[in-house]
C-alpha cells in the first residue's frame, strides 16, 4: 500500500499546530540545533582532527541527499564546492522564490512550520561557517514574508540567532529578502544578482559559479527551502538512518506538488522512489484518479519545464533486481518510480516535484500556448536564442490556438526548438521554456499537423 | 626636458606562464593569463583570446576586448575538448601517442571560457556554424532591417555576420516586436531601440568604463528595451563612444545622422588636436569634406576611445570664413596677393631686420616640424619667442586641462618659454619700448594673450600666419593662411611625451598651403639654412637636433607613436 511519508510536514497540518516558536519547542523544535552546536571535534585516526562543521558537512554528503529545488544536485557536494580558503565570508542563500508553475510545496513549510526552515537554515550555515544568510523569497509571498520575518524575530529572542547563540560561540543572522515577482530570480545566479539589488540577470559559468564567486563576489551557497528542511532530518537521524528512507541514490522524502486534471490536487510527502507517478495519479489518498468518464492524455512530471510523458510511453529502466545485479525492466511512464534517476532516464526530470495531469479534454496545442506564453513572459532576456526564441514559440503558438495554424507548424515549432537548449543560453530557462515544446510537439505531432491542417482547409476554403 | 634622451620602452611585464591550446587543429602557445581589458589584472585566457592569437575570429557582438564580459549574445559559441585523463590524473594517450581528447557534449562561449593546457578549440564545425546561424536567425526576426536608411549600414555587424552565416530567407511568420523608435537619449545621441540587439556594450562602457551608470534595461524578454533613467539625459563626455561600441545601427551620433554613407567616406589616420592626450583617431571624408572622428586604438595613449568634446570639435575646418588667401598690406590697405609674389617680399623685409628685434610666437597648436622651423627663424634673429597656455578642465579619463595639442612639442623645439606663456609679457614688453619691431606670429590672436591692437599698430612688420581670421590677422602686413591638421601631415608630441604623427585626409582650402611648405620656402633667403625636402627628412634632422627626440625617426613613429622622456 503506497502511503504518505510526512517528515518535514510531520506537524505542519497537525490539529492545533500553529507557526509560533513556542508551538515549534513543544513539538522538539530547535533540539537538532542544540545537538549539532555541541558536537565535538572529531579525532582521526591519523591524527587530525574534523571540526564540528566538517562532520556536519560529512553527514550531509553521506546521507545522499539531493537538492529539491530542480536539479536534483547532491547538496553535500555543492557544499564541497564552497571556496573556503578565500578568506572572504560565506553566505547562505535560501531560495523560496518557488515559481515553478505547479509548485506548491515550499509555501506549506513557510506558511506552516517556518522555524523547521530557521533551524534547518542554522544547522547549514554552522556547517559551512556561515554568518551572514538570507532568504530570497517570491515577491507573492507576501503573508511567507511576514510569517518568515516573525520566526526570525522570535528566533533572535530565543537566542536561536544572532551573537554568541545558545552559548556556543556561533553568531548568524538571517534575514528575510522579498523578490519583486519574476520567475528568473529563481535561478540562483539571478537571484544572487536580485539579491544584490540588480535586475535578475544569471550570471555566466564560468567564472560564477556561486560556490566561489556569488553573492557580493564570495562564495555562496544556494539551497532550495525543502533541501535545507531535510538537512535538520538528515542531522537528527544520522546520514545512514536518512539514507534508508527512500532508495539508493534517491534518498530521504520529497513534497510532491500534485495539480492538474485529478480529483485530489495537494501537496503529498512521499518517500523518493518509494511510490509510482500512477499511484501519486490514482491512489485515492493521493491524487485519488481523474474525474469520471475521462483518460489521461499525459503527465508533466517535474513543473512545467519538464519533458511531458504522454500516456501510454514505456521506458527502458535499469533497475537494481533483489540480488543486486542491474535488471533491464520495461516501464509504462506510468509505473516510473517518482524519484530522481527513473524520471531522467525517461528522459525527462523530477524537476521541482511538481505533477501536472492533463486528461484527454485538454487541448495540447492551447495548453502548450499557455505555458510558452509563461515562458516568453518570464524570460529575463539576457541570452539571444531564449530571448527571441521563448517568445517566436509563444507568437507560434497562440497563432495555432486562435486557428491561424500551418500544417508546418509543428516542424516550425521543433526548429525553433532545438536551437535554444543545450548549452547555448546562459542559464538553465533555455531548456526551461524549450524542452515542453519540443517535447510536446514531437510527442503530440499528429495533433499539431491535423490542427495546422485544418486551419489551412479552413483559410482556403475562404471562411478565414 | 631631459638632455639624455632616451625611447622609454614600457616595463617589461614580469613572465607568465606559456598555455598549449589547438585552435581548429592548429596548435598556439598563449599566456595563462592577460591583462583585463578594464582593469589591468592579470586574468585567465579565454578562447577567443587564443583564437585571436593565431588569428582565428570567432563572430561577437557582445565582446570587447576593453570591456568586462557579458556573454550574452552566445554568438561566439564554439565546441571544445580536454585531454582525458586517467584515475593517476595523468592524460590518456591514443595509440599514437597523442593526448586522447575528450570533446564536451555542451558548446562554450569562447568570449568567456578559459582556457586550459591541451585544450581544442573547434570553431568552425557544422554543429558551430548551425549554432552560429540559429543565433543570427534569432536576432533578425525582430530586427527592422531598416538597412537603407540606417546609419551603421556598411560598417554593421548584423550585416557582416548575415553575409558569412545568414539565410536567404526568413522563416519567422509572426508579427515582429515593436520598441520606441528615434529615442532622444541625450544632447548627442539617438537610439532607435528596435534595431538594438541587447549586448550592453553601451550599458557596460557608460558604467565600467566612465564610471556613470546611466544607461541600463527595462521590460523583459524580447521586449527587453535600452534606456537611460526617465528624465536624466544621457549626457557625459564620453557617450558617443557607445556609438561606435554599437554594433549595429541602434545608437547613432546626432551630429553624423543621415550625413553620410559610410561605404563613401574615406579613412585617415589622425589626432584629436583638442587636448594634450592626443587621442588617435580615424577621420572619416569624402571630397574635400570631413564628416566625422572616430576613435582609433592606441593602448599607450586613449585605449579605443575618444570623448565627445574633441570628437566634435572639427565644424571649424569647414569654416566658411577660413583665410584662403595671402593677403599684403601697406598702411591702411590691404592686397590680395598670392605666394609667388609675395613670399620675396616677405623674405627681403625679414632679411633686413636686426638681430634682437624680433619676436617669434608659435602655437602649441602648430605641428612639431612647424615650431621646429620657426625655431630656426627665431634664433637667425635672436628673438624673444613663445607659445600660448590654454587650459581647461580636465576630467577623469582621457581629457587633459592642457588645451593644446603640442605643449610638449613647443617645449621640445624651444620655442615656448618656460613656463608657457611667461615672454608674452616681455614681448609686449619690448613692443611698447620700440626695441622690438617684427612679430611672427602661428595660430594665435596675440590680442587676446596681452599683445592688443595698440601695440600690434606700432610694429614695422607683423606676420600672421592661421587658419581663420581674427584680429591679428586683420592687423599683419603679411597673412600666410595655413592648414587645419587634416589638410597637411606632421607630429605632436602629447602631455606624456607620447610623439605621434597624422596624415593628410583633405586638401587645404583656396590658396592655404601647409605652413611647413612656406617656412621652407622662407628659411634659406632668410637665415642661410635651408631644410630637408621631404617631411619625413625634416623630421628625423629635427629629431637629431632635439635632444628628446634623439634616435626617434619618421618611419618608428608608425600608426601609434613612440614615446619619449619628457
Ligand atoms: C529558470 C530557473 C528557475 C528556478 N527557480 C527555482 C525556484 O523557484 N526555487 C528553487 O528552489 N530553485 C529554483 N531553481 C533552481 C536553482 O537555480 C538552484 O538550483 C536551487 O535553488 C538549488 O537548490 P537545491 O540544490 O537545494 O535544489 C531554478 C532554476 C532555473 C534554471
Ligand atoms: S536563458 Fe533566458 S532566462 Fe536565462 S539568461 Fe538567457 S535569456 Fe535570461
Ligand atoms: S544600443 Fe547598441 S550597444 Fe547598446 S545594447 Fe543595443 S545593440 Fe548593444
Ligand atoms: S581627450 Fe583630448 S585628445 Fe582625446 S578626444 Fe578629448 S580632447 Fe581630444
Ligand atoms: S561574444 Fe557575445 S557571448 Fe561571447
Amino acid at each position: 500500500m503506497p502511503q504518505e511519508y510526512r517528515q518535514i510536514l510531520k506537524y505542519a497540518d497537525a490539529p492545533g499546530y500553529t507557526p509560533d516558536v513556542e508551538c515549534y519547542l513543544r513539538h522538539g523544535g530547535y533540539q537538532i540545533l542544540k545537538k549539532t552546536l555541541e558536537i565535538e571535534p572529531k579525532a582521526l585516526p591519523d591524527g587530525k582532527s574534523m571540526s564540528p562543521a566538517e562532520q556536519v558537512r560529512d553527514q550531509v554528503k553521506l546521507s545522499g541527499l539531493r537538492g529539491r529545488g530542480g536539479a536534483g544536485f547532491s547538496c553535500g557536494l555543492k557544499w564541497s564546492f564552497v571556496d573556503r580558503r578565500s578568506g572572504k565570508p560565506i553566505y547562505l542563500i535560501c531560495n523560496a522564490d518557488e515559481s515553478e508553475p505547479g509548485t506548491f510545496k515550499d509555501k506549506q513549510i513557510i506558511h506552516k512550520d517556518p522555524h523547521q526552515l530557521v533551524e534547518g537554515m542554522i544547522i547549514s550555515c554552522f556547517a559551512n561557517d556561515v554568518h551572514l544568510a538570507y532568504i530570497y523569497i517570491r515577491g507573492e509571498f507576501a503573508e511567507g514574508a511576514r510569517i518568515l520575518n516573525r520566526a526570525l524575530q522570535e528566533a533572535r529572542e530565543k537566542n536561536f540567532l544572532g551573537k554568541n547563540i545558545l552559548g556556543k560561540g556561533y553568531d548568524l543572522e538571517i534575514h528575510v529578502h522579498r523578490g519583486a515577482g519574476a520567475y528568473i530570480c529563481g535561478e540562483e545566479t539571478g537571484l544572487i544578482e536580485s539579491l544584490e539589488g540588480k535586475r535578475a540577470y544569471p550570471r555566466i559559468k564560468p567564472p560564477y559559479f556561486p560556490a566561489v564567486l556569488g553573492l557580493y563576489m564570495c562564495p555562496t551557497i544556494v539551497n532550495n527551502v525543502e533541501t535545507l528542511c531535510a538537512v535538520k532530518h538528515v542531522v537528527d537521524l544520522g546520514p545512514s538512518e536518512y539514507a534508508k528512507i527512500g532508495t539508493p541514490n534517491n534518498t530521504g522524502t520529497r513534497i510532491v506538488s500534485l495539480s492538474g486534471l485529478v480529483k485530489r490536487p495537494g501537496y503529498y510527502e512521499v518517500e523518493v522512489g518509494k511510490v509510482t507517478i500512477r499511484e501519486l495519479i490514482y491512489d485515492p489518498i493521493f491524487g485519488g484518479g481523474l474525474r469520471d468518464g475521462r483518460q489521461l492524455k499525459a503527465v508533466i512530471p517535474g513543473g512545467s519545464s519538464s519533458k511531458i510523458l504522454k500516456a501510454g510511453e514505456r521506458f527502458k529502466l535499469k533497475r537494481k533486481g533483489p540480488d543486486g545485479k542491474d535488471v533491464e525492466q520495461e516501464l509504462d511512464m506510468l509505473d516510473l518510480p517518482y524519484d530522481f534517476d527513473s524520471l531522467i532516464a525517461a528522459g525527462s526530470m523530477s524537476g521541482s516535484g511538481a505533477i501536472i495531469v492533463l486528461d484527454d479534454s485538454t487541448d495540447i496545442v492551447a495548453a502548450l500556448s499557455n505555458l510558452s506564453e509563461f515562458y516568453a513572459h518570464e524570460s529575463c532576456g539576457q541570452c539571444t536564442p531564449c530571448r527571441e526564441g521563448s517568445l517566436w514559440m509563444s507568437k507560434a503558438l497562440h497563432r495555432m490556438a486562435n486557428g491561424q495554424g500551418r500544417k508546418g507548424d509543428a516542424d516550425y515549432l521543433l526548429k525553433i526548438a532545438d536551437n535554444i537548449p543545450g548549452g547555448r543560453t546562459v542559464c538553465a530557462f533555455g531548456e526551461a521554456c524549450s524542452w515542453p515544446v519540443q517535447s510536446c510537439v514531437t510527442k503530440f505531432k499528429d495533433e499539431f499537423v491535423a490542427r495546422g491542417t485544418q486551419d489551412e482547409e479552413r483559410r482556403a476554403a475562404g471562411s478565414k | 626636458m631631459s638632455t639624455n634622451a632616451k625611447i622609454e620602452t614600457p616595463p617589461t611585464p614580469a613572465p607568465v606562464e606559456k598555455i598549449k591550446v589547438k585552435v581548429d587543429g592548429r596548435e598556439v602557445e598563449v599566456p595563462k593569463t592577460m591583462p583585463d581589458g578594464v582593469t589591468g589584472k592579470p586574468v585567465p585566457t579565454t578562447m577567443i583570446q587564443a583564437c585571436h592569437a593565431i588569428k582565428v575570429e570567432v563572430p561577437h557582438y557582445c565582446y570587447h576586448p576593453r570591456l568586462p564580459v557579458a556573454g550574452n549574445c552566445r554568438m561566439c559559441l564554439v565546441e571544445f575538448g580536454t585531454p582525458a585523463m586517467g584515475p593517476d590524473r595523468k592524460p590518456i594517450l591514443n595509440p599514437d601517442g597523442t593526448a586522447k581528447i575528450l570533446k564536451s557534449p555542451r558548446p562554450a562561449i569562447a568570449c568567456a571560457t578559459p582556457i586550459s593546457p591541451g585544450m581544442e578549440i573547434y570553431t568552425n564545425t557544422p554543429n558551430v556554424r548551425f549554432m552560429r546561424e540559429g543565433i543570427l536567425e534569432f536576432l533578425l526576426i525582430n530586427h527592422p532591417l531598416d538597412c537603407p536608411i540606417c546609419d551603421q549600414a556598411g560598417e554593421c555587424k548584423l550585416q557582416e555576420y548575415s553575409v558569412d552565416h545568414g539565410q536567404t530567407s526568413s522563416r519567422f511568420a509572426e508579427i515582429k516586436v515593436h520598441k520606441p523608435k528615434r529615442v532622444d537619449l541625450g544632447p548627442r545621441i539617438i537610439l532607435d531601440d528596435e534595431r538594438c540587439i541587447l549586448c550592453t556594450r553601451c550599458i557596460r562602457f557608460t558604467r565600467d568604463v566612465v564610471g556613470d551608470d546611466a544607461l541600463g534595461i527595462v521590460n523583459r524578454g524580447s521586449y527587453n528595451t535600452i534606456t537611460a533613467y526617465p528624465g536624466k539625459p544621457f549626457d557625459n563626455n564620453y557617450s558617443l563612444n557607445t556609438v561606435d561600441l554599437c554594433p549595429v545601427g541602434a545608437l547613432t551620433s546626432k551630429d553624423f545622422r543621415f550625413q553620410m554613407r559610410v561605404w563613401f567616406l574615406k579613412e585617415t589616420k589622425s589626432l584629436c588636436t583638442s587636448c594634450g592626450t592626443g587621442c588617435n583617431v580615424v577621420v572619416g571624408s569624402r571630397e574635400d569634406r570631413m564628416f566625422r572622428y572616430k576613435p582609433r586604438e592606441n593602448d599607450s595613449v586613449n585605449a579605443t576611445w575618444m570623448c565627445d568634446h574633441g570628437r566634435l570639435n572639427y565644424r571649424w575646418i569647414h569654416n566658411p570664413e577660413r583665410l584662403v588667401q595671402v593677403t599684403v598690406r601697406n598702411g591702411a590697405a590691404a592686397t590680395v596677393s598670392d605666394w609667388k609674389s609675395a613670399m620675396p617680399q616677405l623674405a627681403a623685409r625679414l632679411k633686413s631686420a636686426a638681430p634682437g628685434t624680433v619676436a617669434v610666437i608659435g602655437s602649441a597648436r602648430q605641428t612639431t616640424e612647424e615650431l621646429f622651423l620657426l625655431a630656426k627663424l627665431a634664433r637667425h634673429f635672436q628673438a624673444v619667442t613663445d607659445s600660448v597656455p590654454r587650459t581647461g578642465p580636465a576630467d577623469h579619463l582621457l581629457l587633459n586641462a592642457d588645451r593644446n595639442p603640442n605643449s610638449t612639442g613647443a617645449v621640445f623645439t624651444g620655442l615656448a618659454a618656460t613656463p608657457m606663456g611667461s615672454n608674452l609679457g616681455k614681448i609686449a614688453e619690448g613692443i611698447r619700448s620700440g626695441r622690438i619691431k617684427t612679430l611672427i606670429v602661428f595660430g594665435e590672436d596675440v590680442t587676446r594673450h596681452g599683445i592688443g591692437a595698440d601695440l600690434l599698430a606700432r610694429l614695422d612688420l607683423l606676420v600672421a600666419s592661421d587658419i581663420l581670421p581674427n584680429a591679428t590677422t586683420k592687423l599683419a602686413h603679411f597673412v600666410l593662411p595655413g592648414c587645419a591638421h587634416v589638410e597637411k601631415r606632421g607630429t605632436f608630441v602629447n602631455v606624456k611625451g607620447h610623439v605621434q604623427k597624422f596624415m593628410k585626409a583633405i586638401e587645404p582650402k583656396g590658396d592655404a598651403r601647409a605652413e611647413v611648405e612656406f617656412l621652407k620656402e622662407l628659411l634659406p633667403t632668410v637665415t642661410g639654412w635651408t631644410a630637408p625636402r621631404s617631411l619625413e627628412g625634416l623630421f628625423n634632422q629635427m629629431a637629431g637636433e632635439i635632444p628628446a627626440l634623439q634616435g626617434v625617426t619618421w618611419a618608428a613613429l608608425g600608426d601609434t607613436g613612440v614615446r619619449v622622456q619628457i
